[in-house]
């Protein structure tokens, strides 16, 4: 990258430490990534703390759970698996293109297919919620389960499959922002921190869902 | 003018905690004076522009007072803990033989239900030094059961049962309070505890009338909520006989055994699928719902009953219900204000209607 | 008074032209250059707006309270107003007020002078971490305004998912929003302090009051998530039908309360942490002494702030949990209390063969150990179960964590204020009035809690609006204390405001004090410092190594010593 380069992107406050261009952007690139690292154990407390509640709530009714994980669509939610595993390793991959700063054109080509894996991801979903709402899956007056505490299965269920779409759906907002960018100024990937960002982040959201897999589909199928 | 420091000693866990409290409180006591006095000893000695002598620390007495107040501190702390804990444990369970008194809190009021069959509202009558057991459970929001006198406090939570206990030492009337915020009118929940010689207890009890006591109320539900339809002898249905199961073990399906206590029996109730008995098909449904914490546990008061007996349902009968809480809620709350409003207002004293 | 040149390339503070530099305040005047700003000190300025606004929300509300608890009966609130009006006072002082009170004005301001940086980490960010905070704000003051809520500041279920008919989501989604500020301002310091220290800033060279906001800003990080996710659940029941604790269907309510103070808690740390940095600042600057045990204050500060998330059940003690989880969380509640008092036995050695004096933010400092100390060790009788189960929820508890809260944590803010206020805004306040409030705030403090702790042995419930008689002396004497209270909260307000506008010029070093901060204008320019700021030595440099100090000495940062 040429100095005129750096110098562009260096940024408050790093731009003014006492260390000449090259090293101060190094800086902020570590700035970066420490920081997503902060943020991302945050968000591991957020969901630990929501996994506790359901692994609490299934111990104390075992047979409801099963009974009601049984209900859901585990080609669904397979299928999903399989699309966000895949998500992440065009993910990967663009971040070390990026950092490589070679091979433009595979960092965007993995960047575009990550966006659009992220979206099938929500189609899918979109779909999955369809059905469950015509089963009657939904907590309230004409839920289709008799046990009650079924209920607070569904209730985890669609809290934690929203906040974690949300969570995707930022993802895949950032993503398409780094394609766009990235398509217009050829620059723009070359060694810029916000890939490794945007790809730390998408990681921690494929890890979520990693867990969420077993909890809301592999209920009651063992036997 | 302020009255008294300390609250009325009225339990064997009163004298207890009393005991930790005023040891931790001279202990607090001698470290706040500590710190305090050589805060003031040292600002005063070294203001600013005293001639005192002023000659440098060495480095290694630091260190050494530092290890030094870290070690006395954990010292002291790990000792009270012990003290503390070891009152707590000693005192954890209820002593066998001790009178059971159920306890139903609702917004905003106190029901309570002796074994024995008194019934009353925002008010508890118990004999003294016998021990009394408090099995309690809430119909709505989290409450908690708090009698000042006897340092006894209890979160009484919705569809779960929480258990204390206590053993009067002193007769005499106390405060029941309820501290855990629960609405409205969370200040209003208030009733009071009568602990009475244990004479006056007898008579106090022979005038409640004869007890539609909870295996009573047991019964009629048993009845008319349609348990009878199966589980009395000889019906139509195919279904377990309740008599005589009562704290014996039970063969499930699958080779298991549960004993029929309050917690299986609750269970069977809410959730009859669970855990089926042996040789009996899963067609019972679950009156989650339709049968509230208080009516479960007549319902379990009736099986219980049952249960000394040879296996044949008695007839207990339909006793007269009438309320035993004498007087309006003024009088039995103390505390109330003048002219506040009491929303759930109880049955008055006399004969009343069955609803 | 430095005999030579600055030999790190920084102009010595004394001998600045007040005229010369552009501060902070006179770098853009519009509004738009306040409200897009991402400089960390302007930030730190709107922080202490909107602080300040809700203090004197959560304030009235409390008056209010105190006026009602002046009688047992009912004469001037209804028993529904009462408990929206504690309900106010308890979420916007814990949320909007006591949390980002120090981390984010103070913390905000000085953490980047104080390690020599320019700014934050992510000024952006910091910026987000404002407007985040007045929107969960806005949310809540809506929800005020709309009717209220009444389920108390910690949203126990099932009484705030099921029975309440307030507007409980609105008040919840607020302080969610604002939890997100705390994530921000916590990611932002920690980042800083890894890696924006000025060469020589070496770990155990940060002054106590950086170490005190990188442990307060770990628990931002890590607490904060599992309150976020715990609203969210209580959302989600309330408004969207999503049973979680619903006991009907078999939730444990008692799970919600577990997951509330694991953060609720950590967030006793967060307030009081940042409380204890800023006293080592003040207590070493007017003692004119290096702190006693500089290591150990920093490890005590790292042990609170870890074994403090592992306390959380002795909130609980009474919910039925088993004995031996009681046990356990007892035996973490007596140690958790060791570093606290290490720190105090600390800050009281460091009076010892100093040169004491006694300007207002001394006597805020001074007045902060005394009520640190009593209600740390009433801590003790709550960590005690047997005790614990007679106080809980009961006066006891309310006296108890206002020491630690308002005794201690306010106290440490005003003191705070009051020594950096030259930094801040480049004015002097008038000393004897700040003192005169400093004795006040002390008094009336005392007098409004201290008869709480006798009216809670003896029984009083809080959440009580009518309460039997005999309580009513212990009221009656903690709501004159609370008149006294709150004319020492409006006095700072008043004087603060006539320094503004007529305040006389300050130095640049008016106590001659030692840190970085120190070292540049007041107030200080965009860039905090005129030229790159090299630390030679440690924190608190009031006199050299192995020498005691003398009478009346001035500030001896020779050999080339900054801080």
């Amino acid at each position: 990258m040429s100095g005129a380069d750096i110098e562009a992107r260096l940024r408050e406050p790093w731009s003014d430490l006492e260390t000449d261009d090259a090293t101060a952007f190094a800086r902020q690139r570590d700035g970066a990534t420490f920081g997503i690292w902060v943020f991302l154990a945050s968000e591991v407390l957020f969901f630990s703390a929501l996994f506790l509640t359901y692994t609490a709530a299934r111990l104390a009714n075992q047979e409801a759970f099963a009974a009601a994980g049984r209900e859901t669509n585990i080609v669904y939610g397979t299928l999903n698996t399989a699309i966000l595993l895949t998500s992440s390793l065009t993910t990967a991959v663009a971040s070390q293109a990026a950092e490589k700063g070679l091979f433009r054109r595979l960092t965007l080509g993995c960047l575009a297919a990550t966006a659009a894996l992220g979206l099938a991801f929500l189609i899918v979903k979109g779909f999955e919620y369809r059905e469950d709402i015509e089963k009657h899956l939904v907590p309230g007056a004409h839920f289709a389960l008799s046990q009650a505490p079924a209920q607070i299965f569904f209730g985890f269920y669609w809290l934690v499959t929203v906040v974690h779409a949300i969570h995707l759906s930022i993802g895949i907002a950032l993503v398409t922002r780094l394609t766009i960018k990235g398509w217009r100024d050829t620059n723009f990937l070359k060694e810029n921190p916000q890939v490794e960002v945007t790809a730390l982040y998408w990681h921690l959201v494929d890890v979520v869902w990693i867990f969420l897999y077993p909890m809301l589909y592999l209920p009651g199928r063992s036997g | 003018m302020f009255g008294r420091l300390m609250p009325e000693t009225a339990s064997l866990q009163a004298v207890l905690t009393d005991r930790i409290f005023i040891g931790l409180t001279i202990a607090s006591a001698l470290i706040l004076a500590l710190v305090i006095g050589l805060v003031l000893v040292f600002s005063i000695r070294f203001r600013r522009g005293s001639k005192i002598n002023r000659h440098p620390l060495p480095e290694i007495v630091s260190r050494e007072f530092e290890i030094g107040w870290t070690a006395a501190t954990i010292f002291l702390f790990v000792f009270i803990f012990w003290w503390a804990a070891s009152a707590e444990i000693g005192a954890y369970s209820a002593p066998p033989g001790a009178i059971e008194i159920h306890v139903v809190a609702k917004q905003w009021m106190w029901k309570t239900q002796s074994s024995n069959g008194a019934r009353e509202i925002n008010e508890l009558h118990v004999p003294v030094n016998a021990p009394v057991k408090l099995i309690m459970t809430s119909q709505d929001v989290i409450h908690s059961f708090f009698i000042p006198a006897f340092r006894l406090k209890r979160d009484v939570l919705p569809d779960q049962q929480t258990e204390a206990w206590f053993q009067a030492t002193k007769t005499g009337t106390f405060h029941l309070l309820c501290t855990e915020y629960c609405g409205t009118d969370h200040a209003r929940m208030i009733g009071r505890v009568i602990v009475m010689e244990p004479e006056a207890y007898a008579s106090w009890l022979s005038a409640q009338p004869e007890g539609d006591d909870l295996a009573h109320q047991g019964e009629r539900l048993f009845s008319e909520r349609g348990c009878a339809g199966c589980h009395a002898p000889g019906s139509a249905v195919h279904a377990p006989s309740l008599a005589g199961i009562w704290e014996r073990p039970v063969p499930l399906d699958g080779g298991r055994f549960a004993t029929a206590d309050a917690a299986y029996i609750r269970d069977s109730i809410l959730q009859p699928k669970r855990d089926v008995v042996a040789g009996y098909a899963p067609v019972m449904p679950s009156y989650a719902g339709l049968l509230d914490d208080g009516e479960i546990q007549a319902i379990t008061a009736y099986i219980r009953a049952l249960g000394s007996e040879p296996a044949v349902v008695r007839d207990l009968g339909t006793p007269e219900l009438r309320s035993n809480v004498p007087g309006g809620v003024r009088q039995r709350s103390p505390a109330l204000v003048p002219g506040a409003p009491v929303l759930d207002q109880p049955a008055p004293a006399g004969t009343a209607v069955r609803p | 008074m430095s005999t030579t040149a600055s030999p790190t390339g920084l102009a010595d503070p004394d001998e600045l032209d007040l005229r010369l530099p552009v501060s902070y305040l006179a770098d853009g005047h519009s509004v738009r250059s306040w409200l897009l700003t991402t400089d960390h000190k302007r930030i730190a300025i709107l922080y202490a707006i909107t602080i300040t606004v809700f203090f004197f929300i959560g304030g009235a509300a409390a008056t209010l309270v105190r006026l009602e608890l002046a009688t047992p009966e009912a004469d001037l609130l209804r028993a529904d107003t009462y408990n929206k009006l504690f309900t106010l006072h308890g979420v916007v002082m814990v949320w909007f007020f006591l949390i980002p009170s120090i981390p984010n004005t103070l913390g905000n301001f000085l953490v980047p002078l104080m390690i020599g940086a320019r700014d934050v980490a992510f000024p952006k960010l910091n910026l987000v971490s404002w407007y985040l905070n007045v929107g969960g704000g806005s949310l809540a003051v809506a929800a005020l305004l709309l009717g209220g809520v009444d389920t108390g500041w910690t949203f126990y279920v099932p009484y705030s998912t099921v029975f309440s008919n307030t507007w409980v989501s609105l008040t919840v989604l607020g302080v969610f929003t604002t939890g997100f500020s705390s994530i921000a301002t916590g990611v932002n310091f920690i980042a800083t302090v890894h890696l924006l220290r000025a060469p020589g800033m070496t770990w155990f060279r940060l002054p106590l009051f950086v170490w005190a906001m990188y442990t307060t800003s770990l628990m931002f990080v890590l607490a904060t998530p599992v309150l976020a996710v715990t609203l969210l659940l209580v959302v989600a029941e309330r408004t969207f039908g999503l049973p979680i604790f619903d006991p009907a269907r078999g939730g444990d309510p008692i799970l919600f309360q577990h997951l509330f103070w694991f953060y609720s808690h950590p967030a006793v740390y967060i307030m009081v942490l940042p409380a204890m940095g800023v006293v080592s600042e003040l207590i070493t600057c007017f003692a004119r002494r290096k702190v006693f045990g500089y290591s150990f204050m920093v490890y005590a500060l790292v042990a609170i702030a870890v074994i403090g998330f592992f306390t959380w059940g002795h909130h609980m003690f009474t919910s039925g949990m088993s004995p031996f989880a009681a046990l356990v969380f007892s035996f973490l509640s007596f140690i958790v209390a060791v570093p606290s008092a290490i720190k105090v036995f600390n800050w009281t050695g460091t009076l010892y063969r100093g040169q004491v004096g006694f300007e207002s933010p001394m006597l805020y400092a001074l007045g902060f150990v005394g009520l640190f100390t009593l209600g740390g060790l009433t801590g003790l009788f709550l960590a005690s179960i047997p005790i614990d189960v007679h106080v809980q929820d009961t006066y006891f508890v309310v006296a108890h964590f206002h020491y630690i809260m308002v005794g201690a944590s306010v106290s440490a803010y005003f003191g705070g204020l009051h020594f950096w206020w030259p930094k801040i805004t480049g004015r002097t306040y008038p000393e004897n009035w700040a003192r005169f409030a400093a004795i006040l705030m002390f008094f009336g403090f005392n007098l409004t809690f201290f008869p709480q702790f006798i009216a809670g042995y003896l029984g009083m419930p809080r959440r009580y609006h009518v309460y039997p008689p005999e309580f009513q002396i212990w009221n009656v004497l903690s709501s004159a204390g609370a008149a006294v209270l709150a004319v020492a909260y409006l006095m700072p307000l008043g004087y603060l405001t006539w320094s503004l506008l007529f305040g006389k010029r300050a130095t640049n070093n008016p106590w001659d004090a030692s840190g970085l901060e120190w070292r540049t204008a007041s107030p200080p320019p965009r860039q905090n410092f005129f030229g790159s700021p090299q630390v030679q030595g440690g924190p608190y440099n009031y006199h050299p190594e192995g020498v005691a100090p003398v009478h009346d000495q001035p500030r001896l940062p020779s050999r080339g010593s900054l801080t």
